[in-house]
């Protein structure tokens, strides 16, 4: 699958906002060929860039290890035996989850707070409710300002009655806008899920088709990566192909 | 609500090749898919790129850091390109960003209010007007 990695890569180390970094331990499974697994963690560097979570190496690592795009997921705690441990899992089954671990429970309980309200989506979400708020202060402003000496015909125009202040929305507080459903979460997962400052709309989303094209991104970029890597260290690959960064 | 983008099919110049494609806007990646496949054959983040309208029916994609390097698409129709360039170049979640931080500004500006209190997320760094890297 092609990517436009280098723009992806400029993306994440530019100077554009980053919403939030750290190093965590990210979980990694290896399958070995007498059918058992183990589990090791690497620590990586995390960006958070919009709705595009990039992994590094190291902190000066010029391009990302890895790309997570944090669209159809949940962000929950994982009761694993790490403390400090949390999941990013997707809606389309077949995408793999990732497990972080962070240092201390402020680390994780800012980077799960941060990550669940990372989409497009929610962002999107609150954009339209600030694009309506707008149009009600104005249309408020307006009947405030609005000249009495203007005779308009056929219409009502006049003084706005006293005690009604323009610029309080005494009335009706608009609700915040919901976080993004909470998915179902997969059977005898056995997470748990942060109590306070999400909400829970007990409403479940499909599984949206597109989100499987991320998971394919992911899984592209990863192996990639690892693959270049891999070839690198066992000294095959004499210079870097081109078409990698 | 995002326009509905249709039909989706455009022919899709890369390296100079007409090449017919079915391309899909995600949030802010375009997938482009070989018209009989379910898997995309590639993606474009876009973020820090420009939509440039060239010859009639065409416009291009071009990113930030090789502004030389572009990705031109054919439609099939003026009204169709011009569609799509609306829709891409509000595809960003950085122009949404800027939005966001535009509407608080007016609103916090007419009202008095900051609107992001009330859903507990103003002190995010996102939101932030001149946020620094970290």
């Amino acid at each position: 699958m092609k990517l436009n990695e280098r723009s992806v890569a400029h993306y994440a180390t530019c100077d554009s906002p980053t919403d939030h970094a750290g190093f965590l331990h990210k979980r990694v499974e290896r399958h070995h060929h007498h059918h058992h697994h183990t589990t090791s963690y690497h620590r990586r560097w995390f960006i958070l860039k919009g709705n595009l979570l990039f992994y590094f190496e190291d902190r000066e690592s010029r391009d990302p290890l890895g790309l997570v795009v944090l669209e159809g997921c949940t962000v929950e705690l994982c009761e694993a035996a790490e403390e400090f441990a949390f999941a990013i899992r997707f809606d389309d089954a077949g995408a793999k989850a990732y497990v972080l671990v962070a240092d201390c429970q402020a680390t994780m309980e800012g980077w799960v707070k941060v990550l669940s309200r990372a989409s497009f989506d929610y962002m999107r979400l609150v954009v339209r409710e600030l694009e309506k708020q707008l149009e009600d202060a104005r249309k408020s402003l307006a009947a405030c300002h609005k000249s009495p000496r203007k005779s308009s015909s056929g219409r009502k125009s006049g003084y706005i009655p006293a005690g009604t202040s323009c610029s309080d929305h005494d009335g009706g507080c608009p609700k915040p806008p919901p976080l993004p459903p909470r998915r179902r979460l997969a059977a005898g997962s056995g997470c748990g899920a942060l109590a306070t400052g999400l909400s829970l709309t007990g409403q479940e989303s499909p599984v949206s088709p597109e989100t499987a094209c991320f998971s394919k991104l992911h899984n592209w970029y990863g192996q990639e990566i690892a693959e270049i890597r891999r070839e690198w260290v066992q000294g095959s690959v004499g210079q870097c192909p081109s078409h990698c960064i | 609500t995002a326009p509905a983008l249709h039909p989706p099919l455009l022919n899709a110049l890369f390296f100079a090749v007409l090449k017919k494609r079915l391309v899909k806007l995600v949030v802010n990646f375009l997938f482009y898919f070989r018209t009989d496949e379910a898997e995309p054959i590639g993606a474009l983040l876009l973020e820090h790129c420009k939509i440039t309208k060239e010859e009639e029916n065409v416009f291009s994609i071009s990113f930030i850091e090789e502004p030389d390097r572009k990705y031109s698409f054919e439609c099939d129709t003026e009204e169709q390109c011009q569609e799509w360039i609306e829709a891409l170049r509000r595809a960003s979640y950085e122009f949404m960003r800027r939005s966001l931080i535009f509407y608080r500004n007016e609103i916090q500006k007419m009202t008095g209010k900051d609107p992001l209190e009330q859903y507990g997320i103003s002190e995010e760094a996102r939101f932030q007007l001149g946020t620094r890297k970290l």
